[in-house]
């Protein structure tokens, strides 16, 4: 026991005797997405820029990086000074006081050529509480190799019924080749960010306007029956475990007709580097029944700085930085525009080189543009967000649901069944959090 | 005819013992197999077993972008420092358990051990906020001292089960004899005790240097051992695979080589109890 409280003592003391730094140094906590790792290696230009401050990444998986940041915000740890978050965390986070509004990110940033629907999923109040890095939505990508050969012509924004029917009249399974892959595996930000989002399409909603959840609903019966049989028809064999890679996997080996997923994937399945069908794929709008919503989604990650942060001045130089105009025309010089993070400001769009460059810049807006986290789907909610609902309890309610409803794709529970243990666990869960008795 | 089963026997035991011994392999041997293919051929399906392009770019990658010397060290110094201290404190508490037990002994025993049933994800916001005033989050002692704690109880039982094994009369002929405690412990304990030692010293060192939980949520950057090094290779949107493997190809290399090493201590010091 000696040794160690040496040992503490030992560190106390060298903590206390450490000089004082002249140098500011900013811990930026980010996620291992392609985007994130080109900024980490730019970060000489901006340190060239700015002599005095010193940039070091901790970089980790999404969920991991989600417990640690959320760890060290709610008990004021400040081991980060910048931050990088989802569009679910920030209302949460914000209204808690854990962030520092930005509204000092320099003249020439532009916050109006901020996309305005993303602009809107990262404010509160009318207030910038993280400045958005890429945005994406989610569409449907397909094989027009495949759908010239059955004589079928995807619509710029194309309806389920249509969807359905070319996915199963593509499906070849004994040429392994299938209609249609979607996401099965369980998880909030998993099945559930696809399905919540095709849900709103059908007219269906997470919860009522006094929070009562709405999964006894016919809407949601319809969404997962749908998706069920769609998949069991026309979808890759062990859909219940496939999530974002698994999918990509499979559509760039040439397994998928369509895949309906994050726009980003896009530049993915366009690079001939990585897939086989490279030069075959087009893009349409995620599909929709008539009642006025698509069902994609709209999600952002985004920098921030947490309240209480020492170096909020330095942050902001480097989050101003990282989210420029400037930003975005230091990647296309250095690796090309189709590598320029996307979905965040109205400039690249507009952008003729751009448009040049990536073929999935004009439906990746239009998708964009068709998300709205104010108002998500057919009927009034009570909550922001288009793929989730921006409250705390989200996490582990969109998770257990998602395992239900993944039970129901795999064939081990029924729609049914799926959807009367997600409203009983849901509301045993909202009445545990107080928003309903 | 009787020589003929044995020599059968000894075949099929052996061909049995070596299959079971892939099969454990197996998912190591997969993971360095996917390091050395491109992310394409490590996620397809059916996946390829030998014949694919064989690359080390993951390992250059891996290279370029993290410090590998960085964490390498730092896990060293926080599995060898908390193994250290953990064996400085169970050795004479398991001894004094064994030897001389008291009518509260097994109680002990049992709360030390009741401490592992425990999520440690229950006590992280406290452990938290400890840290965080007392400066130690980020920091190896930090570290050292939280993995030193979780693994005193398993390390504690260890020991104490090898002390039981110890016949009481050797240690009483030994004072007989007139030795010492000093020469008792040297002379006649610790030779009986050393494959024990060993086998509590590698399994604790490895368990150390495999702990994920702690080593992710309490550090940052300066005492970030491997398995951040891992964790920052694993991606929600993009192919990862054969870089993840790359890594942690990497991050096992040292003791895997360090269990290659002492597999004598450890497999003579596990079965240590069944010999009796």
């Amino acid at each position: 026991m000696k040794n160690v409280l040496c040992a503490v003592a030992g560190a106390a003391a060298l903590l206390i005797s450490a000089p004082s730094l002249a140098q500011t140094t900013l811990t930026v906590a980010t996620v291992n997405n392609g985007d994130m790792i080109r900024m980490q290696g730019l970060t000489s230009e901006f340190t060239a820029k700015n002599p005095d401050i010193t940039v070091k990444w901790v970089t980790l998986e999404e969920n991991v990086l989600r417990q640690r940041v959320t760890t060290d915000i709610a008990t004021k740890g400040g081991q980060f000074d910048v931050l990088t978050i989802g569009t679910y965390e920030v209302p949460i986070w914000a209204k808690k006081n854990w962030l520092v509004p930005l509204d000092k990110l320099g003249a020439d940033y532009d916050v109006g050529d901020l996309l305005p629907k993303i602009k809107d999923a990262v404010s509160v109040d009318g207030k910038l509480y993280a400045a958005p890095f890429y945005g994406e939505s989610s569409m449907v990508m397909y094989r027009t190799d495949l759908f010239d050969k059955a004589g079928l012509k995807m619509p710029d924004s194309p309806t389920w019924d249509f969807v359905i029917d070319a996915a199963k009249k593509l499906t070849d399974k004994s040429g392994g080749v299938y209609g249609i892959c979607l996401r099965g595996k369980a998880g909030w930000g998993e099945n559930m960010a696809f399905l919540t989002a095709m849900a709103n399409s059908f007219g269906a909603r997470w919860f009522d306007e006094k929070w009562e959840p709405q999964f006894n609903s016919p809407e949601w019966k319809k969404t997962l029956s749908t998706y069920v049989d769609l998949m069991k028809q026309a979808g890759p064999p062990g859909a219940s475990s496939n999530g974002f890679n698994e999918n990509l996997a499979l559509f760039n080996a040439g397994k998928c007709a369509m895949w309906i997923d994050a726009t980003v994937a896009a530049s993915f399945v366009t690079n001939p580097k990585d897939s086989k069908v490279a030069d075959k794929v087009g893009f349409a709008l995620a599909p929709n029944t008539g009642l006025g919503k698509n069902a994609n989604w709209l999600w952002a990650w985004n920098l921030a700085i947490p309240a209480g942060s020492k170096k909020v001045e330095a942050a902001e130089k480097f989050i101003a930085w990282a989210t420029s105009k400037d930003y975005s025309k230091l990647v296309a010089a250095k690796e090309g525009w189709a590598n320029v993070p996307p979905g965040t400001r109205t400039s690249l769009y507009q952008n003729p080189e751009y448009q040049k460059a990536a073929p999935f810049a004009k439906m990746t807006l239009a998708s964009i543009d068709a998300a709205d986290p104010n108002k998500p789907t057919v009927k009034p909610v009570p909550y922001v967000g288009v793929q989730y609902a921006a409250i705390p309890e989200f996490q582990g309610i969109g998770t257990s649901v998602g395992q239900q409803f993944s039970a129901a794709l795999a064939g081990s529970s029924t729609v049914d069944a799926a959807l009367s243990a997600a409203q009983s666990s849901t509301e045993r869960e909202m009445k545990r959090a107080g928003y309903i008795k | 005819m009787a020589r003929m089963v044995t020599t059968r026997h000894k075949v099929i035991s052996t061909v049995a013992a070596w299959l079971v011994g892939f099969l454990i392999f197996f998912p190591i041997l997969w993971m360095v197999l996917a390091s050395f293919k491109t992310e394409l051929e490590a996620f397809a399906i059916p996946p390829s077993f030998l014949f694919f392009h064989w690359t080390t770019e993951n390992y250059v990658t891996v290279q370029e972008r993290s410090d590998y010397l960085h964490h390498a060290l730092n896990s060293i110094i926080i599995a060898g420092g908390s193994t250290l201290i953990a064996m400085l404190i169970a050795i004479p508490a398991a001894w004094s358990m064994a030897f001389s037990p008291t009518k509260r002994t097994k109680d002990v025993l049992l709360w030390m051990l009741s401490t592992k049933m425990m999520p440690p994800v229950g006590v992280l916001v406290p452990i938290y906020l400890i840290y965080r005033n007392l400066g130690l989050l980020d920091t190896r002692t930090g570290l050292v001292f939280i993995l030193c704690l979780g693994n005193l109880p398993i390390v504690i039982w260890m020991l104490f089960t090898y002390f039981k094994e110890i016949p009481k009369d050797i240690l009483e002929a030994a004072r007989m004899d007139g030795a010492t405690i000093g020469r008792e412990l040297i002379y006649v304990l610790t030779p009986m005790a050393v494959p024990g030692l060993a086998s509590t010293l590698l399994l604790n060192l490895i368990l150390a240097w495999n702990e994920a939980f702690w080593t992710l949520n309490l550090s940052t950057l300066e005492a970030a051992p491997l398995t951040v090094f891992i964790a920052s290779y694993s991606s929600p949107e993009g192919l990862f695979w054969a870089k993840l493997s790359a890594a942690s190809t990497l991050a096992i290399a040292p003791i895997l080589v360090l269990g290659w090493f002492s597999q004598r201590q450890l497999v003579r010091g596990l079965t240590f109890g069944a010999v009796k």
